[in-house]
């Protein structure tokens, strides 16, 4: 008796009835294949709303609204406001009464303070103070002023807040609303697009409308030059060497598990590494883009060492064969032949470890390179290896922990400008291999 | 000599070099290239390899003994005061470099000679302020001589350092330039500078590990001299004082240890299923259309920056989170940042990483094996529960060992989205700390380094580093034991 016939015990009714068991079995396929599926839609839905909710809090980072004042200060008015203590509060008190009259010319009277003013502006008194002291012939002309309006402001005219969900705090007021509106219909005020965010520097902790990434991504930029003039020589030679002249021996498996193990070391690991060795054994300066990419150069070997060794090994024998059999030294086949073969594929690993490392921000903090410190420009090329700077990763975490929720909307910003270089890069190592790509 | 000339002089050296040993060679073959026994530029390759690379040694190995020779020397000078402990001892040291940075600055600006510098020996703060330069606290004597025993070791050093390195580079040329003759094997010698080379670029990866284990042991070390071992792996209260040093800080490991695997074992419980039956479904079952749509797509995930993650979690998850078990409906839920949005975010991270890794094992079952259980009568989905993946689970328990290890080291998540508080809670709507994360606000601070408050962050980040360095060491042995030969 074999075990063929053993669940035969309800008749079979025919080839063509398929009978309970087999029912249950293909409703198993069926949803085994049903959890495929599931799985691959909740992994894309992810993405989706990752980049929806990105494109959706970040775009507004890149307008802005203003509030286009005109009025004109006499050389008289200036030194009254310069004889007081407040100075500042002095012109804040020039502003509002410039701003009253242009409503009033309009005959749009609205009540406010100079608390709504400060509500809607941060406090212009310092802006235009420092405007009138650079440019002194200015004075006794009329000057419009385009002042940032807070974040709140901009988000009630975006309609991400409306009366209804505003709470009244000491950010905005419902009561403000109401000269918002009045200075919307009379034109005082309306959106631009903000070149600020993308040349600007960090503002700080209270002014999140002055904020920009351009420091950072500048010295995000001196960073993946060091990284870029480090680790691509050091990881080819690396890659040249495990792969075309080690012999086998213990030193070789010693180099070959260390670099694997290093691939898997927790980014903020090397950022400790960083802070140990280059910062309190070696001396170099904090918050350095040039620490910066020492660290990053180190973290993005193992990535470049393993693209590069695969892109060697894909050329053929034949070549170096070939090579040696002219005459060629060992050393001229591989550098004279098989590097050159092998150099789209070597540039394409290197940009996609470039690529990592642009986005890495947790070693950065521990070397001081936090957002608050890229406050101006380097000052000259050399400069920009050595003067304190931030990265873009870590300028955007430094909005994303400050208080003010107005930071918020700069940091989804920053992650748009930064998805931006790394989807450039990726495009341009994408279109390397299609282009260089040879197959043997 | 400012060290980018002393560079720029090497660099010329070798360049004159280059030339004079190409030219020597030649002429010893009577300007016949043919009679040389290399080609001509290997004998001028070989001259500038001479001047450049004992210069170049001796540069690196001065430029790294020197800062610690001279501070020897200078703490050596001072009166054994106040500087007893090793804190205090770094701190005396740092006000002097400040001071005598000061005083390079001022006469780099040209308010004061050389000399004059070197003359000051009271007054320093009141003179350099008046230049534009503030020193912050108020210098005493013995910092003031040590500062100016500071500068000139140093100025001496610089001085023998580029006086050295310059006389080796050329005596190096001097001596390969005499050996350029027409039978010299300029090539063979060349090629093996060259291998030389190459292999030191491979041993960086070691120097890095090296570095790694050197700055943590020495930094855990000096950790635990002041904070007793045994209360840092079992203490299970985590409060750092910040009033700096002297306050009680309880710095008890395990509270940090439960938050990293709490919020592990929620991105694995994520990322496990879904990037297990993606991989399932994208190497079974989808068509090779929709197999080049669908995995490019998912492994963007893994190439978008932990920062991204961390905001989504902050400031998208979070709040959903809190909508949906917040004190409004179950009250669970005090604030955006807990373990579950860390969990799940993170898990959303490593997706990618689980399903690509699986994707390539599954991939390596060999074809035989389905067509035999096909053969047999089976399902699509009961081979693939019943044949392909017990043959590739080694492989598939070391790629969710490798994401555990990726979990266990994501900083920037956690940073973000699962809050500061140090806690030992089963509520997966508390927030809780890691590792990463404490490490990240210890040394983040304005602590004093040579406090157990910042000593605290390497004795975090050993733990983490011998973690995740198991976890990928017992990763790839599992993966090496068990994995079944087919071919």
């Amino acid at each position: 008796m074999t075990d063929a016939s053993l669940d035969s015990g309800a008749p079979r009714k025919g080839l063509t009835v398929t009978d309970a068991r087999t029912r249950k079995r293909n409703a198993a396929e069926r949803r085994f294949r049903a959890y495929g599926i599931v799985a691959i839609s909740i992994g894309l839905l992810f993405l989706l709303f990752l980049f929806g909710s990105i494109l959706r809090s970040g775009l507004p980072a890149f307008t802005q609204t203003v509030v286009d004042v005109e009025f004109t200060l006499s050389q008289a008015a200036i030194d009254e406001a310069e004889s007081k203590m407040l100075k500042t509060k002095a012109y804040e008190n020039f502003f509002i009464a410039a701003l009253e009259g242009q409503l009033n010319a309009r005959g749009l009277a609205v009540d406010f303070d100079a608390k709504a003013i400060e509500r809607l502006v941060g406090k212009p008194g310092g802006t235009i103070r420092e405007f009138f002291k650079e440019n002194p012939d200015r004075i006794g002309t009329p000057v419009s002023f385009e002042l940032a309006a807070s974040s709140r402001v901009d988000g009630y005219l975006n309609g991400r807040i409306t009366r209804g969900t505003l709470v009244d705090s000491r950010f905005l007021m419902a009561a403000d609303l109401d000269l918002v509106d009045a200075l919307e219909e009379a034109g005082i005020i309306k959106g631009a697009f903000n070149w600020n965010f993308i040349t600007g520097t960090d503002s700080g902790v209270d002014n999140p409308g002055g904020a920009g990434l351009g420091a950072s991504v500048i010295g995000s930029f001196f960073m993946m030059l060091v990284v870029l003039f480090l680790s691509l020589p050091i990881g080819v030679a690396a890659s040249i060497y495990l792969e075309e002249f080690a012999p086998k021996n213990r030193w070789t498996d010693l180099i070959e598990v260390n670099i694997s193990n290093l691939a898997a070391v927790p980014s903020i690991v090397f950022g400790i590494l960083g802070l140990a060795v280059f910062i309190q054994f070696a001396g170099l300066p904090q918050s350095a883009p040039l620490v910066g990419g020492l660290v990053l150069t180190l973290m993005t070997l193992p990535t470049i060492i393993i693209s590069t060794r695969a892109s060697l090994n894909a050329v053929p024998q034949s070549i170096r064969d070939a090579a040696l059999g002219v005459g060629a030294s060992k050393m001229q086949s591989v550098f004279h032949h098989v590097l050159p073969l092998a150099m789209p594929g070597i540039l394409t690993g290197t940009i996609i470890g470039l690529a990592q490392a642009l986005g890495e921000t947790a070693p950065l903090l521990l070397i001081g390179m936090v957002g608050f410190v890229a406050r101006e420009y380097p000052e000259g090329f050399l400069a920009g290896f050595t003067d304190a700077n931030s990265a873009m990763p870590a300028q955007i975490y430094t909005w994303a922990s400050r208080a003010d929720p107005g930071f918020y909307e700069k940091a989804w910003g920053g992650i748009i400008i930064l998805l931006a270089f790394l989807i450039t890069m990726n495009t341009i190592a994408v279109i390397l291999r299609r282009r260089f790509e040879r197959r043997w | 000599m400012p060290f980018t000339w002393l560079v720029l002089i090497i660099l010329a050296i070798a360049g004159l070099g280059y030339v004079l040993g190409r030219q020597r060679a030649l002429a010893s073959a009577g300007g016949d290239s043919r009679g040389l026994h290399s080609l001509p530029s290997y004998y001028g390759a070989h001259v500038a390899m001479w001047a450049i690379v004992p210069a170049a040694a001796l540069l690196v190995v001065w430029l790294l003994a020197q800062p610690y020779l001279v501070n020897s020397r200078v703490l050596a000078t001072l009166p054994d005061m106040a500087a007893s402990d090793a804190g205090s001892l770094s701190l005396v040291m740092s006000d002097i470099r400040r001071v005598a940075d000061g005083l390079d600055l001022a006469v780099r600006n040209g308010e004061m000679t050389a000399p004059e510098a070197a003359a000051i020996t009271t007054d320093v703060r009141e003179r350099l302020g008046e230049m534009g330069i503030a020193l912050g606290s108020q210098v005493s004597p013995q910092v003031l001589e040590g500062a100016q025993e500071y500068r000139s070791l140093n100025a001496t050093g610089n001085m023998a350092m580029s006086l050295l390195a310059l006389l080796i580079a050329a005596a190096g040329a001097a001596y390969a330039f005499r050996q350029s003759h027409a039978q010299f094997r300029a090539r063979n010698v060349v090629e093996r500078g060259i291998l030389a080379l190459l292999m030191f670029a491979a041993s960086v990866a070691i120097l890095t590990t090296v570095g790694i284990v050197f700055a943590l042991l020495f930094n855990t070390i000096e950790f635990f001299k002041l904070y007793p071992a045994a209360d840092f792996f079992l203490g299970t209260n985590w409060a750092p004082s910040f009033s700096g040093r002297g306050g009680a800080s309880d710095l008890g490991v395990l509270p940090l240890l439960w938050g990293t695997f709490y919020i592990s074992i929620i991105a694995l419980l994520v990322a496990v299923p879904v990037g297990l039956f993606s991989a399932i479904y994208l190497s079974e079952y989808a068509t090779p259309r929709v197999r080049s749509i669908a995995k490019p797509l998912i492994e963007i995930l893994a190439g978008i920056p932990t920062i991204v993650y961390g905001l989504f979690a902050l400031l998208t998850v979070g709040p959903i989170l809190v909508s949906m078990f917040g004190q409004n409906t179950v009250g669970w839920m005090a604030g955006g940042t807990a373990v579950m949005t860390a969990g799940l975010v993170m898990g959303i991270m490593l997706i990618p990483f689980v399903s690509s890794l699986s994707d390539d094992i599954i991939n390596a079952v060999p074809q035989s094996l389905r067509d035999g259980s096909y053969g047999l009568g089976a399902t699509q989905s009961e081979t693939i529960r019943q044949v392909i993946l017990p043959a590739a689970l080694p492989g598939i328990v070391g790629a969710i060992l490798l994401a555990a290890s990726r979990a266990i080291g994501e900083t920037m998540i956690v940073v973000l989205g699962a809050g500061a508080a140090a806690r030992l809670s089963m509520n997966p709507f508390d927030a809780m700390t890691t590792i990463t994360a404490k490490i990240v606000s210890q040394l983040t601070g304005d602590a004093d380094f040579a406090s157990p408050e910042a000593l605290v962050a390497f004795a975090l980040g050993m733990t983490l580093f011998v973690l995740t360095l198991g976890l990928n060491v017992f990763a790839l042995y599992i993966v090496r034991k068990y994995r079944e030969q087919y071919d």
